[in-house]
C-alpha cells in the first residue's frame, strides 16, 4: 500500500478506494501478511479489456513499423550527406 | 531494417486512448516523418491500403487531412486542425473521423529523444466514453477486414 501511494502520488485514501473497487470486480486479489495488506493483480480479470485492445493496438503496430523504414531511410540519408550511400 | 518494438496502447481514463511507441531515430526526423506529406503517405495506414491524399498546412489554425483506401476498397478520411506546434517535440491537433464528423477528438503527440532514440507518445481525448469506445471497436473492424483479407488469400491458394 505504502509502495503504491508513493508510486501514484496520490493521497492513501485515495488510493484504499481505488483499490477496492479493484478488489469489488477482481481485478486485484489481497491478502494480509503480519502489518502488510498486499495486492496481487489478476490478469484473468484484466484478459477481456486487453483482447478488445489488442485489435486497435495492432493496427497502430503495424503502421509505426511503417514508419520505421521511413525513419530508416531518413538516417541514412541524413548519415550519408556529402557521402555515398554503401 | 531496426525494429524498435511493438506499440503500446493504454486507457487512461475512460474519454482516453494513449498510444506508445519507441523508434531508433532523432526526434526531428520522426517529427519530419509525421509532418512531411510525401513522408506520411508511405506509413500512415500501415498495412491496411493506400494513402491517397495528404494535406498538411503545419501552422497554429491550420488544416490537415488524410485520406486511404482500403484494401477492401472503401475510402476514409480523417481531418482536422493544428492547435499547438513545437518543433521536434510536440503536436496537438483536432481529428475528426469523416464517417462520424460530429464526433471530434484531440490528439496530442509528444516526442522525447534520449541517446538518440526517441519516445513517441500519442494521447486521444475523446469527448465521451462512447466515442472513445467507438473509435478502438473500429480498430476491431480492422482486424476483421484483415482476418477476411487472410482468408481470401488461403481460399484462392487452395484453388
Amino acid at each position: 500500500m505504502n509502495d503504491l501511494v508513493r508510486l501514484l502520488g496520490l493521497a492513501q485514501p485515495q488510493v484504499s478506494k481505488h483499490l477496492r473497487v479493484l478488489r469489488e470486480v477482481g481485478a486485484v486479489e489481497v491478502r494480509d501478511e503480519g502489518r502488510q495488506r498486499l495486492y496481487r493483480l489478476n490478469g484473468h480479470a484484466l484478459k477481456p479489456i486487453h483482447d478488445w485492445v489488442k485489435s486497435y493496438e495492432r493496427s497502430w503496430t503495424e503502421r509505426l513499423d511503417q514508419l520505421d523504414v521511413v525513419l530508416d531511410e531518413l538516417k541514412r540519408k541524413e548519415q550519408g550527406d556529402g557521402s555515398n550511400d554503401e | 531494417m531496426t525494429s524498435s518494438g511493438t506499440a503500446t496502447v493504454t486507457l487512461p481514463t475512460d474519454e482516453q486512448i494513449l498510444i506508445t511507441r519507441e523508434f531508433d531515430a532523432p526526434k526531428h526526423l520522426v517529427y519530419k516523418a509525421w509532418t512531411t506529406p510525401e513522408l506520411v503517405k508511405r506509413w500512415w495506414s500501415g498495412k491496411r491500403g493506400e494513402v491517397t491524399l495528404v494535406e498538411i498546412d503545419l501552422r497554429v489554425g491550420g488544416a490537415w487531412r488524410f485520406v486511404m483506401v482500403a484494401d477492401g476498397g472503401f475510402e476514409v478520411g480523417f481531418h482536422g486542425e493544428y492547435r499547438e506546434l513545437v518543433p521536434h517535440e510536440r503536436i496537438v491537433s483536432t481529428e475528426v473521423y469523416e464517417g462520424y464528423p460530429e464526433e471530434e477528438a484531440l490528439n496530442t503527440l509528444t516526442l522525447t529523444e534520449e541517446d538518440g532514440r526517441t519516445t513517441m507518445t500519442v494521447l486521444v481525448q475523446h469527448s465521451s466514453k462512447e466515442h472513445r469506445d467507438g473509435h478502438i471497436n473500429s480498430g476491431m473492424e480492422g482486424g476483421m477486414q484483415e482476418a477476411m483479407d487472410l482468408l481470401e488469400e488461403v481460399a484462392v491458394s487452395l484453388r
